[in-house]
This record gives structure tokens, sequence and C-alpha cells, in this order.
């Protein structure tokens, strides 16, 4: 059987243009458990990435032992990653939390539930009494459920208040948001990942999908390998498989992305390369793009980005030569120098080809969680439910009469606090309780020495809820036990649409609750009441919390009213739109130019894209008075923190297959701990040579704000570029390790696009310093990814205990 | 003609914006957003103070084509900077933004209506090469207007409300 941590994409499958990816059902069960003694498989989808693969857990005298993809599922014909197949061991881990825990004398005590929640009550009221809404905050995440992340709306914008709610998709996939809302005027994900089935081109920028999107990988090597495949265009600092299997793979220094698009829309308008009747029919802006790139030549671009300029006209040349071109992004964008802009372009590439809402011809601007989308969706981030617009009075009207609450209880004076805001007013003292839901910011946001002097401020009260003592929780005055996934029903959406039901298949550990029962019960204790003394939050249960989502989400671009969870029960996933019109759900938006961009309508009246400023209704209306596209161009500025004499590298900061954010559940199991067990450095031969490294060297990474060591790996990483894995903070550290020298964002810095504001992870310099010798030690890298090594040494591999069996024919 | 005139005002107006953007990132260094977004649109100020001095040399002024050194380089710059990190991060730097955002607002309000009045008068004397630069240089100086407007607008309620 195939050892799915050597070969983490297992078998190819090949199939050729417009034909049916076929299915191949991925199962792994625990030693000594066959599948004639699985008592019953439970139908889910991952929750370890953002692809969405459909899955069933299996359930043997309630406990899990293992899982099996759907054959039936349109994401993933049966497949799943090693994320998926090993990590839900991280369940039974037996560190899990079973109770609350209750801050006295300085030190975090198990207590009842009642404690607990009266403690957060008391402090919540007092607060509500002094200040006010504005002194709550509230940081959620891309890992909790759909009716999870509606009763927070509902609870933080209409029970307390607050502008300041935001989720941890801000550093995953706000730009993704923000992007769509520049061009398409709404969020919402144009493409389908069907769209993989049928291009000609596939222009992966930034996003290194073999890593982290193993399936849909799968799906393009299938069509790779097959008859008719397409061409394969990656823009990529790193040496990522998919970059290694490219027709073409443009290594741009880290944060010029930009300058790379606006040239290579240079070339398609200076070849006319460009579809006019579809630019003429649905869109505005074309002559402000060719004003904006008509000086941005490959030459120029080449010297910004360290690319030749025959690379980029090859880029023009074979986007120029196709009209099926499915375009994605993930945190090479996103999480760079001018990150809303650059993601722009990639759509503009799309609309001066006329690629767009056809099979083949799509736009993924991805998602990096797996339940990312439902936050945007819900509004539990710094947006309104129901891709609703802050600043369309109407739209408030609206939500106001949902839940029947005057207009100006719900925060719209301006634009919702996004996640870093909400730190700094926190570290101002401005807002006083912060509660965290299902994140572990004392490692995934910049500048953790900062981060973690807020969460210890004596003067703010830190909620946290999770599964774990995480590196957060350890510094909380309230750590609520949650139920996860598998452990509670609800339902959740990937990045191209597609909504899953979970269902309960075994009971939480110990007290554990599941995060809707902790946000109702604290609803219920806070007596929260609508305009007429009614409850606010009527319902009771995930059902009842999903119809009363539908009713939010009624006539708005995320309409859920055509579903049910009898529909989605047992492989009844759909995709979004599902209403009157599209009962099955929507394959592809904006097919034949019907946008979400008329003024009264949109999310969104656009932003700028160097200060962030929000234009007006009237601006708006002016520029778009069709509803179409806007084609929205930007120029290249230079980064805040260019390399220099001091540090004169560049930090690159990320993620590897094998795990997960911050390893909460990843970290606790065994054959992915095996496989990625500790954080390394990713260095380029030269720069190796440059400081005296070999592989296995233990090596310092110093920025301004900070100094981390961990043994080196050389790699084809571009030279002047270091990748540090973001994903390994402190709680299985080891004791030779301080608190603060092993986490990537001790090193990172404090700033964000200000268009989307999602935190530029991978824009700051660095220097490095030889610590010591490998004594003969190799880094504890992955062979098999991004990191593989140049220098020849035994590959990874998971052995007996990864062998998972493949079914081609089920 | 007193075309020079306008010209002169302009690179006034817009060497004192460069010169504030960079005071106002250096006082407010803790607000990672103002800080660093001031020191980019301070990069724009001085390519138009240095595209003001070329057309001022061709309208016989003589104009410094800098608006100011390196952004926070020097010592006294880089000694304002550590200071306002320390008192950034306590409580209520809150108020003293509002007032900075204002001042700077008015000072880039004064700069696009410099510009407004160049190109004005550069239309009426039919002085093409002078009217590009207009033509490419305002629009700028108005998204620093709207951004300092923006800014404002967010910082504004959580300074109030608490």
């Amino acid at each position: 059987m195939p050892d799915r941590i050597a070969d983490p994409w297992g078998r190819r499958t090949p199939f050729g243009r417009g034909d049916s990816w076929p299915v191949r059902v991925d199962r792994y069960l625990q030693r000594g458990v066959a599948p004639a003694d699985v008592d019953a498989w439970v139908p889910t989808a991952s929750i370890l990435h953002s692809n969405g693969d459909a899955l069933d857990i299996a359930v043997k005298d309630g406990r899990m032992v293992g899982v099996r993809g759907r054959a039936d599922s349109r994401v993933n014909h049966g497949r799943l990653g090693p994320k998926d197949l090993f990590g839900w061991q991280a369940n039974h881990s037996p560190d899990r939390l079973t109770r609350p825990l209750v801050r006295s004398d300085g030190r975090l005590a198990e207590t009842d539930w009642d404690t607990a929640m009266d403690a957060i009550v008391a402090r919540s009221k007092a607060l509500l009494d002094e200040q006010g809404p504005s002194a709550f905050g509230f940081y959620t995440s891309g890992q909790l459920f759909l009716e999870e992340y509606y009763t927070l709306a509902v609870i933080g914008k209409a029970g307390i208040g607050t502008a300041h709610m935001d989720g941890n998709t801000r550093l995953c996939t706000a730009t993704a948001a923000e992007a769509l809302k520049q061009t398409f005027a709404s969020d919402g994900q144009p493409g389908s990942y069907s769209d993989v089935d049928h291009c000609d081109v596939l222009f992966l920028v930034g996003h290194n999908v073999a890593e982290t999107q193993v399936t849909l990988w799968a799906r393009m090597l299938d069509r790779l390998e097959g008859p008719d495949p397409p061409r394969l265009i990656v823009v990529d600092p790193r040496p990522t498989v998919p970059a290694q299997r490219a027709d073409l793979h443009l290594a741009v220094r880290d944060g010029t992305n930009l300058p790379l698009l606006n040239a290579i829309l240079h070339e398609l308008i200076a070849g006319d390369r460009v579809d006019h009747a579809f630019l003429e029919a649905h869109t505005v802006g074309y002559d402000d793009l060719v004003a904006a790139v008509g000086a941005c030549t490959p030459e120029w671009a080449a010297a910004i980005c360290g690319v030749p300029a025959d690379g980029i006209r090859e880029a023009a040349r074979i986007l120029g030569a196709h009209d099926r071109i499915l375009s994605t992004c993930l945190q090479g964008v996103y999480q760079s120098h001018q990150a809303t802009a650059a993601a722009v372009q990639v759509n503009n590439v799309n609309l001066l080809r006329g690629a767009l809402g056809r099979p083949g011809a799509g736009i993924l601007q991805m998602n990096g969680q797996p339940t990312a989308q439902n936050t945007r969706e819900c509004g539990a981030d710094g947006d309104l439910p129901g891709f609703r617009n802050w600043a369309n009075d109407a739209h408030v009207q609206e939500l106001a009469e949902l839940w029947n609450v005057e207009p100006s209880t719900i925060p719209h004076h301006g634009p919702p606090t996004h996640a870093m805001q909400i730190f700094r007013y926190a570290e101002t003292g401005s807002i006083r309780l912060l509660w965290i839901s299902a994140t572990n910011p004392a490692v995934s946001l910049p500048e953790l020495h900062r981060i973690r002097s807020i969460l210890a401020r004596e003067e703010l009260f830190v909620v946290v809820q999770d599964l774990f003592l995480t590196e957060t929780a350890a510094l909380a005055d309230v750590v609520l036990p949650a139920a996860t996934w598998g452990e509670k029903e609800g339902t959740f959406t990937n990045a191209d649409r597609t909504v899953h039901h979970s269902d309960k298949a075994v009971d939480p550990p110990g007290e554990a609750r599941s995060d809707l029962d902790i946000l109702l019960d604290y609803a219920r204790r806070m007596d929260f009441r609508d305009r007429d003394g009614a409850p606010l939050i009527p319902w009771t249960d995930a059902e009842s919390a999903f119809a009363a989502w539908q009713a939010c989400s009624a006539g708005r671009p995320c309409d859920y009213t055509g579903l049910s969870y009898d529909k989605l029960r047992a492989g009844g996933e759909t995709q979004w739109p599902c209403n009157e019109r599209f009962p099955d759900g929507r394959e592809r938006l904006y097919t034949d130019g019907d946008f979400y961009a008329e003024a009264d309508y949109c999310q969104s009246y656009g932003r700028d894209l160097v200060t962030g400023a929000a234009a007006d209704a009237d601006e708006y209306r002016a520029q778009n008075p069709r509803g179409v596209a806007i084609i929205v161009p930007a120029e290249h500025v230079a980064p805040a923190e260019a390399p220099s004499g001091e540090f004169p590298l560049r930090l690159n900061t990320g993620r590897t297959v094998y795990h997960f954010h911050t390893r909460t559940k990843t970290g606790r199991a065994p054959q992915l701990v095996a496989a990625a067990p500790d954080v390394w450095v990713e260095v380029s031969p030269a720069d190796a040579d440059g400081h005296g490294l070999g592989e296995g060297d233990v090596v310092a990474v110093i920025t301004p704000r900070g100094r981390i060591h961990g043994r080196a790996r050389i790699t084809g990483i571009r030279t002047g570029v270091v990748f540090v894995p973001f994903h390994y903070g402190y709680w299985d550290a080891g004791p030779e390790r301080d608190g603060r020298d092993r986490a990537a964002n001790e090193l990172t810095i404090t700033e964000w696009d200000a268009a989307s504001k999602q935190p530029l992870f991978k824009s700051a310099a660095c220097r490095l310093e030889k610590v010591r010798d490998a004594g003969g030690e190799t880094a504890p890298a992955p062979t098999t990814t991004a990191s593989r090594p140049l220098r020849p040494m035994p590959a990874t591999a998971g052995g007996a205990d990864a062998d998972v069996d493949e079914d081609p024919g089920a | 003609m007193k075309i020079a005139l306008a010209l002169r005002e302009a690179h006034d107006a817009e060497t004192e914006l460069a010169s504030e953007l960079l005071a106002v990132g250096e006082r407010h260094k803790a607000e990672h957003d103002v800080y660093h977004l001031s020191r980019t649109l301070h990069r724009w100020c001085d390519e138009h103070v240095r595209r003001l001095a070329e057309q001022g040399t061709r309208h016989g002024l003589d104009l410094d084509a800098e608006a100011d050194g390196e952004p926070g380089r020097g010592l006294l710059a880089r000694a304002r900077e550590r200071g306002s990190e320390l008192v950034g991060r306590r409580p209520e730097p809150g108020v003293l933004l509002l007032r900075d955002l204002r001042d700077l607002h008015l000072v880039a309000a004064r700069a696009s209506l410099a510009w407004t009045v160049l190109g004005q008068g550069a239309q009426a004397v039919r002085d093409v090469e002078l009217l590009e630069v207009v033509t490419a240089c305002h629009p700028r100086t108005i998204r620093i207007v709207k951004w300092t407007v923006q800014k404002l607008k967010d910082a504004a309620p959580q300074v109030l409300a608490s």
C-alpha cells in the first residue's frame, strides 16, 4: 500500500481535457482495525486546509479509528491528503482540555462551567456599564462552523454592538476577499475546482498548491499527465513541487508580484492579446490600465523582480494564446508586499483574456483555512453578514430588521475593525475584553514579543476557547474547553463555494462543549434582547442556527435558502448560491456577466490600493454605472523593509504539506510529527557558502524584532531569500528552547496591506549567523516538497504506519 | 506672467507635506499603518518636489530638488521614533493621533489646492510640459488628502468612545 507520507499526492490517475477526473478512494484505518470492524462511517469534510475534501470518519466503539475519502464528492473524488489521513488522531490526544480554567493568583486552575461563564459575564456587564461596546474585541478563526460564526456575529454586532470583530482569516484570506471586492464589487469565488478539468493554462501565482491543497494538486497532476495537458506557469521564489513541474517558473524576488503582473499585462496589451468584445460588454476601466502599465516593460519588471525579461514575455505569450485560463493565488501574493494590488492584477489577466465564467476559464482566489469562507460570509470577520455593504445604510437596515434591533446598534460608522487594529486597541488599553476562539495568535501573528506582551496585560481580560492549552490559552484569564470537528454538528464551505454538512461522530472529551453551545450559553447569560424584548438569539442548536443564517443570506450572493440539513447530509454537498434560480447550486459565478456589482447591491465601493481609503457610493456610481467588473490598475511602490546592509536577505515564512497553522492538531498526529518534527531554515547554496553553512548546521535568523535558530536546509531556493516555516511554537519545543527562539513570527514585521489589512508575513529583511556545526544531523525538513535538499539524503517516509489504501475502482 | 509664483507655492506646499508626513509617521511609529504609509507617501511627495524643481528651472526659479533627506535617517529623527515607540505603547496616544491627522490633512489640502491653481495656470499659458507634471502628480496628492480623512474616520470612534 502506498506510503502517503513519502508520496503526499498518491498514485496518478491521468485524464484528458473535458473528461471526468477518475475516482480514487483513499482510506486509512488505525492499526488493527479492518473495514469490516467499523461501526459507522460519518460524513464530513476536511478541517485541516481550505480545499474542502469530503470524507467519512470511521467510528468503532464510540471512538474515531480512521477516515475515508468520499467517492461522490465533486471536490476530491475520493482522495485525501496526509493531514486528513492522519490529523484526526489529535482528537484523541491525552492533553485535550476537558474542564474550564480560570486564572486566580496568577495561575490557571480547573473549575466548572458556571464559574467560568459567570466570570466572563460579570466582566462583560461591568465593561458595558463602564465603557460600552468599544471595550469588546472578538478574534475568531477559520476553523469553526458556519452556525458558530453567524451566532458570534449576531452576539458581537447586535448583542454587544462592537465594531471590533475579526478572524484569523485576516491572516489567510482577507486579500482574496478584498481582491474580489475590488474587481467584482463583492466577495464570492468566481471559479470552480472543475475548471482544472477544462483549462488550457494553469497560472499559479504565489500558490504552492501541492502543499496547501493536496488533492487539488493531484487533480492538476492528473491533467498534466493525461492527454492535452494544460501549460503550467508558476510564480514563486521557492522551488515548490509545482514550480519543478512547470513549463515556466518565474522565481521572483519576494514582494515583487505586482511589477511582474504589470509587465505581463503590458505585454498582453502591447501585443493586443485582449478580448475587446468581452471588455466592452463586461468591464470598465480598461483605459486606466493601459495608461498605468504603459511603461511597465518586461525589462523594467525584470530589474525589480530578478527574473529574465524573456521569461515575462513567455508568460504573456502563453497567457495570450489561450482563453481557457485558470488563475490562482495564495499566500505568496496575500502575505507579500502590495498584496491586494497584485491579486487584483491576476483578476485583470483573466478579464483581459475574457477568461471568466466558462469551463476552464476562471479565477480561484484561494482561502487558507477550511472554514474561512464562512467567517467571511457570516460577518464574524471585518464584514457584515451576507456580503452586505457597511457603507450602504439600506443594507444595515436589512440586518436591523432581520435581528429586530435599532440600526444604530449595529456599528457601521466605518469599516469593521481588522485584527491588527484590534490588537493595537488592546495594546493601548481601549479594548479590555478580548475573546479568542479557535486560534493561536501567540504563534500566528507577527512580532510575537509584542503579541505576548499585549495578551499578558493586566488590564486586558482574555477569554480563549480551544481544544488544547495553546501558547495563547496559557496567557488567558479564562480558558473554555471546546469540542471540535467530529464531536459536533454543523456546516462549512470551502474555497470553491461547496457547502458540506459535518455530522457528530463521537462525544467530546470530558466537559468540552461545542463552540456553538458556548456562544449560545453566553448569549443566554447576557440576556441579549431584541427591540421587542424577545431573545435576540432564538435558535438553540446547529440546525436552527443554520435556518437563521439562511434567512440572513436570502437574496445575497451567498444565498443558502435552497439548502437544508436534509439536502446536505450524506454527500449532498452543494455550491452556493443555492436558491430558486439555482436549486442545485451554481458551479461558476459571472457567466455572461451577471455580476453582483450594481451600486445598491454590491458589497464594496472599492478602496485605494496604496492608501486603503474607501470610495463612496457616488464615486462608485460614476465609475461603474452599469454594475460590471472593474479593471483596477495599481502602481508599484517600494516595500517598507527592503534588504539593506545590516539585514541583507529577504525573510519568507510559510508552510509545509504535513502541518496546519500552529500544529495544534497536526503536531499531535505521530506520522505528521515525524515527517516534519521541528523548525528549519531554507537557504540557497550561494547564501550557504557566504555564511559557511552546510546542510544541518544550526543557524540563527535575525531581524530587528527577534532571533530564532534552526537547522539549515540547502535547497534550490532563490539566492537572497531565506524561508522559515511558521508552524513551530513552543508547546512542544523541548527544554533547550527559551520560549522566543523558535517561532518564525518572532521575526516578522508588524505591517499590513492597506486595502485588505492582511499582515505581510513575507515582507521582512533578515540576516543569518551560523551557531554551530551539524554534528552529523540534517535539517528536520521534508525531502518530498519545496524543502527538497540539493544534497542526497534519506527521503522522508512514513513506513508501515503511513500505509494508505488507495482504491481506484471505487 | 506670474506662473512662477504658482510653481513656487506648489513646491513649498509639497515640501511641507513631505516633511509633515515624516514627522507624523515618527510621532506615531506604534501605529504601524500610519508609520509605514507615511513613508510611502513621503516618497511620492519627494518625487513631486523633484519634478516641480525641474519645472522651476524652466521658469527661472532655483528650487530645492529634494524635499528632505532619507526618511528617518537623521539621528534626531531616530531618537524621536524611538521615543514615540515607547510612548505609543502606553495608553492614550489616540488624541494626539487625531490632532496630527487633522493637521496633516490641512497641509495636504493646501498642497492639493496649489496643484489646482498651478494646473489652471499651466493651461492658461499653454505650458504643455508643466501641465503634464500637474496631471501626473496632483491625483496622488488628492489620494493623500483622502487617506488623511479615512484614517481620521477610522481612528476617531475608538478614541472618543473609550
